[in-house]
C-alpha cells in the first residue's frame, strides 16, 4: 500500500498573521508549523500502514524552502519519505496552479491512496482535493468522518448537511478527512532524531515538467485587488483567569438584560 | 455576462443557499441560467424560474442520482464550453464545493471561494472574501474567463419574483473516472433530538470539553437558562452528541439571542453556523482560539470550572 499525504505549512496559531499590503499575499515570514488539519490525514495514513502491516507513507508539500522544517515534522511524526516542491516561480499560485503542481508531484509516487486534511489552517481553503482528483482523473471523497479499506476499495463515511453518507470508491483514489477522524500523535524524541535520516527530496517546477505559464501568478486565474477591514462586531470584552470569570460573565449578561 | 448558477436539490426541493445565489445573480443582471442535476428533477425547473432564472438546464441521468460531485463536473464542463458561460456561481455546500473545485481544474478556470458578497464594479465582477479568520476582507477577482465563485452558505436570501423559465434537457455524458465513487447508503434526515433552531439561548460544546460525559455540564447550564445544547462537528463525528444538534457548515445555522461556545476553537465551519447570534460568549483555555476574534465576551479559562459556576449563579438569580 502506497500512501501519499498532501501537507502544507501554515502560520503558528499564536503568530500574528498579516497579508503583505504590497503583494496582497499572506506574509509567510512569521513562525510556521505543519497545518494541524493535515496532521489528521497523516495520522490516518500511518494507521492504515500499521493496520495492514506494510506500505509506505510519503508526505508531499508545495512550499518555499524554509518550510522544510514543517515537512521534517511530518517525518518525525512517522512519514517514511518527504517530497518538497519548492520554487520561487510557484509564488502566487491559485487553486488550479497549486493543484497542477501537487498533481505532478503526487503522480510520481503512484500512490494507492492520497489523503488530504479538511482545510488549510491559514486560507480556510477546502477545495484542493477535488481539483487534484480532476487533474489526476481519480475518484474523490471528501468530509470523511471515517474510512475503511478492503479488497482494493475504500469505504468512506462522509458527513454532509443532511447526516452521514456511505461512499465507496476503488483504489487509487483521493480522500479528504475531517479533523474528527482521529487524534493525531505527536512526534516522539526517537521520531525527531530519526527524521533527519529519512529521505527528503526537494524538487523544482522543471523537475516536475511544469511550464512557467502553468504555475505561480502566470498560471493563476484569480487575483486580489484590495484589502479592507471587516464589519465591526462592536467592542468585545476579554476576561482572563478562572477566579471571578463566571461572575463577570453574569454581570455582563445581566446589564444587557440577556439573562 | 452570461451567468450559470448551479442549483442543488435535496429530497425534491431546491436548496435555499443555491437559490439565494440565483437571486443575487439575477440582481447583478445579464442572462442568468441555472442547471439542475439529478434524476426526476424536471419538476424543480419551474421553481427555479420563480427565483429569476431565464433558462433552466436539466441534466437527468442515473449517474446523477447520488449527490456526488464528479459526474456533475462533466455536466457543467460541457455546458460552459458549449454555451459559452463566462461566469458560474455556486452556493457553498459539501457537494457544491467539490463540484466547483473539480470544474475549476477541468476548464481550467479561476475559482474564488468563501465569498460573502458579489458586485459588478466598472463592468467587472468583484467578490468579497474574508481572510485570516475573517479579520480582513479581500476584494478578489478573476483574470479572464470563465469565472467561478463559491458563495459562503447563508450569505444571500432567496427572493421570489421571476417569471417563467425556458427549460432545456441536456444530453448527459459522464467520464469513466467520474462514476467510480458510488453511494452505498445515503444520509437520511435525523429528526430525533432537540430542536436548536428555535432556541433563544444555546450552550454549545466542542472538543475542549474533553469527554462526552462533560456535556452534562452544558445541559445543566442550558436548563438553568431555558436554552438548548448544541455541538460542533468534531464532537458529533466522534459520537459524543447527536448530529441533530450540530451547528456549522454541515449542520444547523442558528441565530439565538445568546450563544455560549464552550471548548470550541471556532474554525470557519462552525462560525458560519452561528455568527448571526446576538451575543456570543466564548470560554476556551487557548487564548489564541479563533473564536475570540468574534466573541462579544471572551473568557480565557477552564470551562470545567467556569460553566458549573455560571450555572450556579444563573440559578441563584432565578430563585
Amino acid at each position: 500500500m502506497r500512501l501519499a499525504v498532501c501537507v502544507k505549512e501554515v502560520p503558528e496559531a499564536s503568530a500574528r498573521t498579516r497579508i503583505d499590503p504590497g503583494t496582497l499575499r499572506l506574509d509567510r515570514g512569521g513562525a510556521a508549523t505543519l497545518n494541524p488539519f493535515d496532521a489528521h490525514a497523516l495520522e490516518e495514513a500511518l494507521r492504515i500502514k500499521e493496520r495492514t502491516g506494510e506500505g509506505e507513507v510519503v508526505a508531499v508539500m508545495m512550499a518555499p524552502l524554509p518550510a522544510a522544517d514543517s515537512l521534517r515534522k511530518a517525518l518525525a511524526i512517522g512519514a517514511d519519505r518527504a517530497v518538497h516542491v519548492a520554487d520561487d516561480a510557484l509564488a502566487g499560485s491559485d487553486l488550479v496552479a497549486t493543484a497542477r503542481t501537487l498533481a505532478k508531484a503526487v503522480e510520481r509516487e503512484e500512490p494507492d491512496l492520497i489523503l488530504l486534511g479538511q482545510q488549510g489552517g491559514d486560507s480556510d481553503g477546502a477545495v484542493l482535493w477535488s481539483a487534484l482528483a480532476d487533474l489526476l482523473r481519480l475518484p474523490v471523497v471528501s468530509q470523511a468522518a471515517s474510512l475503511e479499506l478492503a479488497e482494493g476499495k475504500v469505504a468512506v463515511k462522509r458527513q454532509t448537511e443532511y447526516g452521514y453518507d456511505l461512499i465507496e470508491a476503488p483504489l487509487p483514489c483521493i480522500v479528504a478527512v475531517s479533523d474528527a477522524i482521529n487524534e493525531p500523535r505527536y512526534p516522539s524524541l526517537k521520531g525527531i532524531m530519526g527524521a533527519k535520516k529519512k529521505p527528503h527530496e526537494t524538487l523544482n517546477a522543471a523537475d516536475l515538467g511544469l511550464g512557467a505559464d502553468e504555475i505561480g501568478e502566470a498560471g493563476s486565474r484569480t487575483e486580489v485587488y484590495a484589502l479592507a477591514d471587516p464589519p465591526s462586531r462592536g467592542d468585545s470584552v476579554r476576561i482572563e483567569g478562572d477566579g471571578a470569570a463566571a461572575e463577570k460573565v453574569v454581570e455582563y449578561l445581566t446589564e444587557r438584560k440577556l439573562i | 455576462m452570461p451567468t450559470l448558477v448551479y442549483l442543488e436539490d435535496h429530497e425534491g426541493e431546491l436548496v435555499k443557499g443555491s437559490l439565494g445565489v440565483l437571486t443575487k445573480a439575477a440582481q447583478l443582471g445579464g442572462d442568468v441560467a441555472v442547471v439542475v442535476c439529478g434524476s426526476g428533477v424536471q419538476g424543480l425547473a419551474a421553481q427555479a424560474g420563480r427565483y429569476g432564472a431565464a433558462r433552466v438546464y436539466v441534466a437527468d441521468d442515473p449517474a446523477l442520482v447520488a449527490p456526488l460531485p464528479q459526474p456533475r463536473v462533466d455536466v457543467l464542463e460541457a455546458l460552459v464550453r458549449e454555451r459559452g458561460f463566462d461566469t458560474v456561481l455556486f452556493g457553498a455546500s459539501v457537494l457544491a464545493t467539490d463540484v466547483a473545485a473539480g470544474l475549476a481544474a477541468r476548464l481550467p478556470a479561476g475559482l474564488n471561494w468563501d465569498l460573502v458578497d458579489l458586485e459588478v464594479r466598472d463592468g467587472k465582477l468583484v467578490g468579497r472574501r474574508p481572510a485570516l479568520q475573517d479579520s480582513v476582507y479581500a476584494d478578489v477577482g478573476w483574470k479572464g474567463e470563465p469565472r467561478l465563485a463559491l458563495v459562503r452558505s447563508g450569505t444571500f436570501e432567496p427572493v421570489e419574483g421571476g417569471g417563467e423559465a425556458e427549460v432545456e434537457e441536456l444530453a448527459v455524458e459522464t467520464q469513466d473516472f467520474s462514476r467510480q465513487a458510488v453511494m452505498l447508503e445515503r444520509a437520511h434526515a435525523e429528526s430525533e433530538g432537540p430542536s436548536i433552531e428555535d432556541a433563544d439561548v444555546i450552550v454549545a460544546g466542542g472538543r475542549g470539553l474533553g469527554s462526552p460525559d462533560k456535556f452534562g455540564l452544558l445541559e445543566e447550564l442550558a436548563q438553568a437558562l431555558g436554552g438548548a445544547v448544541a455541538a460542533t462537528r468534531a464532537v458529533v463525528d466522534a459520537g459524543w452528541y447527536p448530529y441533530a444538534t450540530q451547528v456549522g457548515q454541515t449542520g444547523k445555522t442558528v441565530s439565538p439571542k445568546l450563544y455560549f461556545a464552550c471548548g470550541i476553537s471556532g474554525a470557519i465551519q462552525h462560525k458560519v453556523g452561528m455568527q448571526a447570534s446576538g451575543t456570543i460568549v466564548a470560554i476556551n483555555k487557548d487564548p489564541n482560539a479563533p473564536i475570540f476574534e468574534y466573541a462579544d465576551v471572551g473568557v480565557v479559562g477552564d470551562l470545567h470550572q467556569i460553566v458549573p459556576k455560571l450555572t450556579e449563579l444563573v440559578r441563584e438569580r432565578r430563585t
